[in-house]
């Protein structure tokens, strides 16, 4: 029951770029260099000492954040795991925002509580960054649920790394999804490898066949192609709105950097040689613009520009997050309960809490 | 007031509450078709329609995790564990994503979430049905813990609980649901979280306990009556919030202390208690508060073994009768 999507040939004048208009192409375009410039950004910031913690780049799948997400409305829901910030970005979390929590300050985007893990910001409908594997896959079951309980037509996406898959809380939740048809797209980011453990030495099956036995339709595609990435996920979103149920999605792509920032890009688990040769021949931004100029929709200086723009938002977001103030004091003790009962007490470390609005 | 049982009195405040709010809805094993593993739930089904009382599949993990991202969207789920010892596949859900996500998020997703079902044990059902759960749940900042003994404070602590913006673990007890008593009829009775209550005064000893454990607190009660000693009964009723101002003023006035609770010694309620008390009462204290609870050992499946392992009656006469150097 899987469906290749098959990309319609690139590089040919015309209107489109494989069914895609030259100013979503451009629009992608300029979310990937903005997802790559503020990426490269963390990673630095990450070097000098401004980010602490685990941090997991996202770059080399930026085509995934943008194929996918782009397409959504703002009051549908998206959740994922931790490898998370360009897709915050996609949703509609400023970068500044995004910065400012991955450097633990006041003005983040989960008010430097959450970190680079928790990034959450309800009013665009981006529900986090969690960082147990495959423990946000129930919990998009239960965002599609509440759209399905008030019947509105909003549309769950959950990404998921492919080590999720082996979660029983991913089987749980997609044989629930199938059988009360929820509103909710399983998106795989197969970049091939769980941390250091390449997918097939630890599953007899591929991605894509993991949605079989519980009926949910999968779709394979080339996550290193952003248009095909944004064309089948337009029409996905679209079926899904209209009643047609949980979908599966075996979204291919490689992650250019290691893990985290304190594991190694190549050496003990894939060679410098593979990797190489994906940032070589698979770069989605690098894709595109061949497949843009190849049509001619796409001049160098237009990329300069937006290049040039990038780096800037990405500068910003920088210099905010090393502006903005470190959380208050008294913020270590908010938000613990939504409801202090006036009975009782809920803390029992014996400290004093002058004042605490919640 | 209408005499009902425990679970009668359960059924009314999910009834009640689920008429009183369209975002409440009750999911979990068996709750739907069958009336509920317990009957808790019997005609909800016909009463709400299958959109808000909803038969899971066997995937604790997974419909608790639904629960959770149902709560986080703006509903108000009430997750069933057939018992609270299933619910230990589901603890990521409970302690990772609903109790940290108000937090994490900074305050900008509540999870107002109840997960209810019975702990501990019943008659022989051994190991792995028989566990009290509540210290599990109880450890960690962001979830709340209910653990009514009566049918009165089951009903009114349902309902606070159902309207609590918090996660919270209500637990029940198989060996309740048949017990009976009064239980007011009205339609807002709500008993609110963190008042215990004290089930029985008396001046020379407070047995502190919660849950089913308090029936046996009573029994013991009246028996050390006709040894002339008068136990004060505090059912904490609710395990966080904690009600420490009862616990304190019954302790200094009886300056004696015993806790009975139906799980582990280690790191068990008691625990907590007893150091409680010793920070903030020390100089009241005239004898160590004695902790009685079950035998460090999983629950046997032998009537008389089974008998052995639970804390009852004899041990809690033994405990006070000690702390009373008697």
């Amino acid at each position: 029951m899987a469906t290749k999507t098959k990309s319609k040939p690139a590089g040919k004048k015309g209107d489109t770029l494989q069914g895609v208009s030259p100013e979503t192409a451009m629009m992608l375009m300029k979310e990937m260099l903005l997802y790559r410039r503020f990426e490269e950004k963390a990673e630095e910031a990450y070097a000098i000492g401004k980010i602490g913690g685990f941090c997991h780049l996202h770059i080399g799948q930026e085509a995934a954040a943008a194929g996918s997400i782009k397409p959504l409305r703002t009051d549908d829901y998206v959740i994922s795991a931790y490898r998370e910030h360009t897709q915050a970005i996609a949703k509609g979390i400023k970068p500044n925002a995004i910065m400012a929590e991955l450097f633990g300050r006041a003005d983040g985007c989960s008010g430097g509580k959450g970190g680079s893990m928790h990034l959450f910001d309800t009013s665009v409908g981006f529900m986090g960054g969690h960082g147990i594997v495959g423990a946000q896959v129930p919990l998009a079951s239960g965002m599609a649920w509440t759209a399905h309980y008030n019947e509105t037509d909003q549309v769950v996406i959950c990404y998921m790394g492919d080590a999720a898959v082996n979660q029983g809380a991913f089987h749980e939740a997609m044989n629930m999804s199938a059988v009360w048809n929820l509103p909710a797209i399983y998106v795989v980011e197969n970049n091939g490898y769980g941390m250091g453990t390449a997918f097939s030495r630890v599953s007899r099956t591929e991605i894509h066949e993991k949605s079989s036995a519980y009926g949910i339709p999968v779709s394979i595609i080339n996550g290193q192609d952003v248009l095909e990435t944004y064309n089948t996920f337009s029409d996905l979103i679209a079926k899904v709105r209209k009643g047609a149920g949980p979908q599966f999605v075996d979204l291919r792509t490689y992650r250019f950097k290691g893990h985290s920032m304190s594991d190694p890009v190549s050496g003990t688990y894939r060679s410098k040689e593979e990797v190489d040769g994906k940032v070589e021949q698979e770069d989605p931004i690098r894709s595109l613009k061949q497949a843009m100029m190849d049509a001619g929709k796409l001049t160098q200086d237009q990329l300069d520009e937006m290049d040039a723009e990038a780096r800037k938002v990405a500068q910003d977001a920088f210099d905010f997050a090393d502006a903005s103030p470190l959380p208050d004091d008294v913020m270590l003790y908010t938000d613990v309960y939504a409801d202090i009962n006036p009975n009782g007490r809920l803390f029992f470390d014996g400290r004093e809490r002058p004042g605490f609005a919640r | 007031m209408a005499v009902i049982t425990y679970r009668e009195a359960l059924n009314q405040a999910l009834a009640e509450e689920m008429a009183r709010d369209e975002s409440v809805f009750l999911m979990g094993e068996e709750v739907a078709e069958y009336d509920g593993a317990y009957k808790v739930s019997k005609g909800l089904l016909e009463k709400f329609g299958p959109k808000r009382v909803v038969d899971s599949p066997i995937s604790e993990l997974g419909f608790a995790g639904l629960g959770v991202g149902a709560a986080m969207t703006g509903l108000r789920p009430v997750i069933e564990f057939m018992t609270f010892n299933f619910s230990m596949l589901a603890l990521d859900q409970v302690l990772n994503s609903a109790a940290k996500s108000l937090y994490m998020t900074n305050g900008q997703i509540r999870c107002p979430i109840v997960f209810r079902g019975p702990t501990g044990a019943a008659l022989q059902l051994s190991a792995q049905h028989s566990v009290a759960c509540e210290t599990y749940y109880v450890h960690a900042p962001g979830v709340k813990v209910v653990v009514p003994a009566t049918p009165a404070d089951a009903k009114g602590l349902l309902k606070a609980s159902i309207r609590d913006n918090d996660p919270v673990a209500f637990m029940e007890g198989e060996l309740l649901y048949n017990i009976k008593g009064e239980v007011p009829e009205d339609d807002d009775f709500i008993i609110p979280l963190g008042v215990a209550d004290v089930k029985q005064e008396g001046d020379d000893v407070t047995i502190i306990t919660h849950g089913k454990m308090v029936h046996v607190a009573l029994q013991a009660a009246q028996k050390l009556e006709k040894d002339g000693i008068h136990a004060e009964v505090i059912d904490l009723r609710t395990l966080r919030p904690l009600d420490v101002d009862t616990i304190l003023a019954s302790v200094k006035k009886t300056n004696r202390a015993i806790y009975l609770e139906e799980g582990w010694s280690y790191v068990g309620v008691g625990a907590q208690i007893v150091s409680i008390v010793q920070e903030e009462a020390f100089d009241y204290l005239d004898a160590p508060i004695i902790r009685v609870t079950q035998a460090d050992v999983p629950m046997p499946y032998a009537k008389n073994l089974e008998q052995l392992a639970k804390p009852g009656v004899p041990h809690v006469i033994e405990a006070v009768k000690r702390v009373m150097y008697r």
